[in-house]
């Protein structure tokens, strides 16, 4: 039986629908609520002014969204790239797995609030503390799920390629590495819903601009309009990304959307 | 060359053995069915030969020679497929030419022309999860005869196949076999495909297993029609009666 799914962009907006009015009714509850209630904006502004400011300050949110997009786009890739680098070193050296682990566990024991200020003091108010800042964050959830990816191989795969008189990096890059795969993905959606909220909290304690610097100027200033302003702003930033990776995930892994699709055999 | 000779065999697995001296002789160019109740540890066997596995005690001597690790004399069937689920068809067919060193249109050029005859025509872009089960070990077949191999190890390479294609499976074997002269140990619960291909049965005990009988069969071939031959209607069902005293208790 072929099950259908949403594939055409109508079947797509269905399936939306109820998100996007949930998220509707919540803001029109919420607008209601200030008109009603004649609370202050300086407590808590409508969204229909939050609408506003973003209109009114497009220009300084435009330049501040760009210095947090690229911490977090240069931060999240070299920790993939370390992540991927360590996964296979562990693949290779199973012991230093041992010896690693615990470090990279205490590493994301550490509360951010300490962490960040301290990485800031060390190497300043450029980009580097926020590239630090959003690799730490986002390498752990990675790593584990390349070194659960790997080990979740097929054994008669791994021994199918070993009777052909294949080496342990063949194995590697022709087994382990593609059944890592779609763990991996997952570990990336979940890595890159922190890394933006990492950027703007290294930005919050100390830069030179950011949307972390808009809602902290803001703050000061006591203005939640413009604080929030900022915060949807970044909500579309993580989004974007979500979305980013989700249509990489299904372009790597067609394979599995094939199967899918099929409905499984045998 | 390629005659394989395992002396006095013994594994445990987790603690419980598996097999017990079991002694198995392959002549170059021999077609050997193994056949045994299901866990008795046939499987286990090619474990041992491609390297999967240590055996505790025995030898495994190719031509004299003990295996060595830079060797691949095997081309090796597993029992369930193994195809790759993210390579498509074709890729899954070339890969154990490519491990080899084949560039991949040499590989791809080899394969190609044995689709049809696989029943694989038109597939060789889909994921195996498009195919359907018997469409899959063919595919896995195919896989393993491409490489050859000086020996085949086929782990129940027609299980899954409907009564037609596994006898035009059988038959191509069987030609294929004739022409190349891979020595070929094949596993299988088939009597009957037993008897029809091979050159020596050998029937193995309940798990710890070891080899209770063998059987010799240098009738003429092809041996496809039943009932042709009575002498071979006589051993099936002498196998069938050692067989069946080894499953039921
Ligand atoms: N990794 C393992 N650890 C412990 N026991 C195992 C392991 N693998 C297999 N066995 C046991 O070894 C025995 C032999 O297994 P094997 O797969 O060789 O059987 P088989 O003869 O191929 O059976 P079948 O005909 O059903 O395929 C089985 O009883 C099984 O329980
Ligand atoms: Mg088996």
């Amino acid at each position: 039986m072929r099950i259908d799914r949403p594939h055409s962009a109508g079947a797509r907006v269905q399936t939306a629908l109820p998100a996007l009015l949930s998220v509707l009714a919540a803001f029109a509850v919420w607008e209601a609520y200030v008109r009603l209630s004649g609370i202050s904006a300086l407590v808590l502004p409508a969204p229909s002014r939050v609408i506003d400011q973003m209109i009114l300050h497009r220009a300084l949110l435009w330049q501040n969204t760009l210095p947090t997009l690229q911490a977090t786009l240069i931060g999240f890739s070299c920790s993939m790239l370390v992540a991927f680098t360590f996964s296979i070193v562990i693949d290779f050296l199973p012991r230093l797995r041992r010896a690693l682990f615990p470090i990279f566990v205490i590493s994301q024991t550490l509360p951010l609030v300490a962490i960040a200020p301290l990485v800031v003091l060390w190497f300043g108010f450029e980009l580097t503390p926020k590239i630090l800042l959003v690799a730490l964050v986002t390498f752990f959830p990675m790593l584990v799920a390349l070194v659960d990816g790997y080990a979740s191989t097929d054994r008669d795969i791994e021994a199918l390629l070993r009777s052909m008189g294949a080496s342990r990096k063949t194995i590697f890059v022709r087994a382990r590495l593609p059944s890592a795969l779609p763990y991996f993905f997952a570990g990336l959606r979940i890595s890159i819903t922190y890394a933006v909220v990492a950027a703007i909290f290294a930005e919050y304690v100390g830069a030179r601009a950011g949307l972390g610097i808009v809602i902290l100027n803001a703050k000061n200033s006591f203005r939640p309009d413009l604080m929030l302003a900022a915060v949807v702003i970044s909500s579309l930033l993580t989004l974007t990304l979500f979305a980013a990776t989700a249509i990489l995930q299904t372009i790597m892994l067609r394979w599995r959307e094939a199967g899918a699709r099929s409905g499984g055999s045998t | 060359m390629s005659a394989l000779k395992l002396t006095d065999i013994c594994v445990a697995l987790d603690g419980t053995p598996v097999l017990d001296r079991v002694n198995l002789n392959l002549g170059t160019g021999e077609f050997v069915s193994l056949l045994g109740p299901s866990g008795a540890g046939k499987s286990t066997l090619f474990r041992l030969m491609t390297g999967d596995l240590v055996a505790d005690r025995g030898t495994i001597l190719l031509d004299g020679a003990p295996l060595d690790d830079g060797m691949t004399p095997f081309a090796f069937m597993p029992q369930r497929d193994a195809l790759m689920p993210w390579r498509r068809v074709l890729d899954n067919l070339t890969l154990g030419l490519e491990v080899q060193g084949v560039s991949r249109t040499a590989a791809r050029a080899k394969v190609l022309p044995l689709l049809g005859e696989f029943g694989l025509k038109g597939y060789a872009q889909h994921y195996p999860a498009q195919l359907s089960g018997g469409m899959r070990q063919r595919a896995a077949l195919l896989r393993t005869v491409v490489q050859d191999r000086p020996v085949q190890l086929l782990d129940e390479p027609f299980g899954a196949l409907d009564a037609l294609t596994r006898v035009g499976m059988q038959r191509w074997l069987e030609a294929r076999w004739r022409a190349a002269r891979w020595t070929t140990l094949l596993i299988t619960h088939d009597v009957r495909e037993a008897v029809a291909l091979s050159d020596r049965i050998y029937v193995l005990s309940r798990k710890p297993a070891r080899v209770i009988a063998e059987f010799l069969l240098p009738h003429p071939r092809p041996r496809f029609q039943p009932d042709a031959d009575a002498d071979l209607v006589g051993l099936e069902a002498e196998i069938l009666q050692t067989l069946l005293a080894q499953t039921g208790d």
